[in-house]
């Protein structure tokens, strides 16, 4: 057992630090948040020189071998940053999925130029009957010739807006709600009959809906078996919800360093506010839940490498249920703690508070991911 | 960053294990087991098999005659205890005042009273709150006023804990009404077999003899029974609260108990079917079971840190000592409510290994159950010892969060 970092990891801890110092504000953010793109196509570019979109990617592949530590890293980051770039879809989900469960071809296809910057991707796993249910894919994959075609239509696709392609989960035997019959599929924004209704979300970044209407694919843009792909989805789900935990934990900490500095300074009745014990007990109790929300994220990270598919489910579902509901007390009190300060838009912590909430909803909630972790009891 | 046990771990655990299964004498693993009422002797018998095998103190440095082992070899130690079910040794001696002795304490006291520890000799307990001295322990009254080469101790200490066994007590005393209360207190070794001492049992609430009132009416002490200097007591009182506060934590055994609830609600029937497959209840279950990853994390990584730093341990305990009564609390509440009607009955011979339940009475009444409900009214005491959860976010807020 070692809880120490090591100095690489430090080292790219403190560049990303300074990056964000610097080149993320928060002007800059709400500036992005409002245009059309959604997020810097710059700082896109410096992360890759950065190299961390190539960080969690293996070196035969031009990757740096790194691991989920160092995505927990970068993505504790992401958080404090408010980063808005495509970070979680591209490398986390999209290239850890294409790491995990592609042919060796397609690897040397997609990876370098995914590490390089070039490419985007989203994983286009949810549909609005599925809820937060993966296997729940009414989308049909229907042989063609020598390869397929796909019908059908993914809901809230995060970052899609931006993804030059989409890797779709869709069903090529069984019942909408099988386990087995679901598949994975490669797809070019580009290809005949994908469309996307784009939109904001809540928390300032971009996502669509992507329409599949008789899309033509060739056999190659199959990943993993036609009858197997729900694991190798919910592989690329455990590593996003690790990751969204490590956010969630970046925030989280940030959301408490501003509520601290808020008590200290604000004054009311002719002292801070700081100085009354009601304030100090849940600041105290946010802190708590901070240090306990971190070591769940460490839980998570250091399963999302596995193999092995229930360790890691109960890592990354018990991470997110017990994550869910620290952001959701230190987000509301921090909110609370700022009074009218903290329900208006000009300050950072009403940001803070909307990404949390926002990672609750995203890859299962609390309830969710409670349920998932009961139902295995150990 | 890693969470796996290293192979030199794994084995350490194996050895651990092994001599656990070996030397760990079946009465008592079976009084463990089954929450009968745990005896003096039956920890002081386990101290000795500890010291002759040389782990009679797992958390000392080499050089006092401890393991010297890093905080991840006593957490496994701690976590094989728990789970084989060896009683816990005595943390007034061993995890409290040892490391005060060590730190403050002249080497003639050191040389005398650490080895009789070690070996368990001697039965230490605690005279630190009165019945005015309670959270604010600085207002504490009971005097030493020094004459010659001894000091007379007048009194009264209370919810002192196996007094009734104790060869020897560490007090907190007055010995100056100057300046702030807590200049005025000095930190005194006394024997428990002084004239003057008289000592009256305190029944809890589960109806068990735990805690005491102890009067001192005249108590001579030697001076040389004084720890460090004279009114800096309070210093090495809350040096020794911090240790204490890290031993609250509790991880291993709160992994037993997680392991025997779910046993119990398996066992128990509600709706025609094991009670765990009851969502309601299995989700209760599952948040407190969350709650225990976090904090077995969280433990071992707020010790890792200290250790890395060469420092000791600091106000972050409290998180510790909060988080880890409240599990305690919830499991020992859990493991209760899963007996449903059955948690009713009150046998206080259940406690003793002798007893049998008449067989009718039996069909419904499980070997773990009597203790079940007293386990949860004796627990109450975790979040109100060794600093309450408000004192406790009262020390995070000032000395970690700077309010």
């Amino acid at each position: 057992m070692d809880f120490s970092y090591s100095n690489e990891q430090l080292a790219l801890q403190e560049t990303l630090q300074r990056f964000i110092g610097r080149d993320y504000g928060f002007e800059r953010r709400r500036e992005l948040t409002r245009s059309a793109l959604g997020f810097s196509a710059g700082a896109w570019a410096q992360y890759a020189d950065l190299g961390l979109l190539s960080l969690p990617f293996p070196e035969q592949f031009g990757g740096l071998g790194g691991n989920a530590v160092d995505v927990m890293l970068v993505m504790e980051l992401v958080g404090r940053g408010l980063l808005l770039e495509p970070f979680l879809s591209t490398i986390v989900m999209c290239g850890g999925l294409i790491r995990d469960s592609a042919s060796d071809e397609l690897k040397r296809t997609m990876l370098p130029r995914i590490g390089a910057g070039e490419i985007k991707l989203a994983l286009a796993c949810c549909e609005a009957a599925g809820r937060y249910e993966l296997s729940r894919v009414a989308c049909a994959a229907v042989r063609s010739g020598g390869g397929w075609r796909l019908s059908g239509q993914k809901t809230v696709v995060l970052d899609a807006p931006s993804a030059d392609y989409f890797l779709v989960s869709a069903r090529t035997g069984g019942d909408a709600a099988d386990a087995r019959g679901i598949a994975v599929f490669l797809v070019a924004r580009e290809a005949a009959g994908v469309t996307t209704l784009a939109y904001p979300t809540q928390s300032g970044g971009r996502a669509a809906d992507v329409r599949l209407e008789n899309v033509a694919v060739d056999a190659n843009a199959l990943i993993g078996t036609p009858e197997t792909g729900l694991a190798v989805v919910e592989r690329a789900v455990d590593r996003g919800i690790a990751a969204l935990c490590a956010e969630a934990v970046g925030i989280i900490t940030a959301l408490n360093e501003a509520t601290l500095n808020h008590l200290k300074t604000r004054k009311q009745f002719g002292v801070p506010i700081g100085n009354f014990q009601a304030l100090q007990h849940r600041m105290a109790d946010m802190f708590i839940a901070a240090e306990q929300a971190r070591s769940m994220a460490v839980i998570a990270a250091v399963h999302a490498d596995s193999d092995d598919a229930a360790e890691r489910r109960r890592a990354a579902s018990g991470a997110k249920a017990y994550i869910g509901q620290a952001a959701r007390l230190v987000g509301q009190q921090a909110v609370q703690m700022h009074g009218a300060m903290g329900v208006v838009d000009d300050l950072i912590v009403s940001h803070y508070f909307k990404r949390l909430t926002m990672i609750d909803m995203s890859l299962g909630d609390v309830d969710f991911h409670l349920a998932r972790f009961s139902d295995r009891l150990a | 960053m890693d969470l796996k046990y290293t192979p030199e771990e794994q084995e350490f655990r194996a050895r651990v294990r092994a001599f656990f299964e070996a030397e760990l004498p079946a009465d008592i693993r079976d009084r463990m087991r089954l929450g009968k009422r745990i005896r003096k002797e039956d920890m002081v018998r386990w101290q000795h098999i500890l010291f002759r095998h040389g782990w009679g103190a797992v958390m000392w440095p080499a050089h006092f005659g401890g393991t010297g082992w890093n905080v991840i070899q006593q957490h496994i130690f701690e976590e094989e205890r728990a789970d084989i079910g060896a009683p816990p040794q005595n943390a007034f001696s061993l995890k409290m005042l040892a490391p005060v002795l060590m730190t403050f304490a002249n080497s003639a006291q050191q040389e005398y009273f650490l080895p009789r520890i070690l070996a368990g000799e001697d039965w230490w307990c605690q005279g630190y709150s009165e019945p005015g001295s309670g959270s604010d322990l600085a207002s504490l009254r009971t005097s030493a006023v020094r004459h010659g080469d001894h000091f007379l101790v007048n009194g009264q200490k209370t919810w002192n804990t196996f007094g009734q066994y104790a060869d020897w007590i560490f007090c907190l005393v007055r010995t100056s009404a100057e300046g702030r209360p807590q200049q005025g207190i000095s930190f005194l070794l006394i024997d428990m077999k002084s004239p003057g001492i008289t000592l009256k049992p305190i029944t809890m609430l589960d109806g068990e003899h735990e805690i005491n009132e102890i009067w001192f009416d005249n108590v001579q002490v030697p001076v040389e029974n004084m720890v460090g200097d004279e009114n800096k007591g309070w210093t090495y009182a809350k040096f020794l609260l911090t240790h204490e506060r890290t031993n609250n934590a509790g991880i291993g055994s709160c992994k037993r108990a997680l392991n025997k609830l779910k046993e119990i609600a398996a066992e128990q029937i509600a709706y025609g079917r094991p009670l765990i497959d009851d969502t309601r209840f299995r989700d209760r279950i599952a948040q407190v079971e969350l709650e225990l990853m976090a904090l077995e994390i969280t433990n071992l990584r707020v010790l890792s840190a200290t250790a890395d730093e060469s420092r000791a341990l600091g106000p972050e305990v409290s998180v510790l000592k909060i988080k880890g009564s409240e599990i305690q609390q919830t499991l020992a509440e859990l493991q209760m409510q899963a007996l449903g009607p059955d948690a009713l009955p009150y046998v206080r011979e259940a406690l003793e290994m002798d007893w049998t339940a008449d067989p009718v009475f039996a069909e419904h009444y499980r070997p773990y159950a009597p203790p079940l409900s007293g386990q949860y009214f004796n627990l109450r005491k975790t979040t109100i010892y060794a600093g309450s959860t408000e004192i406790q976010k009262n020390i995070i807020a000032q000395l970690i969060l700077g309010l």
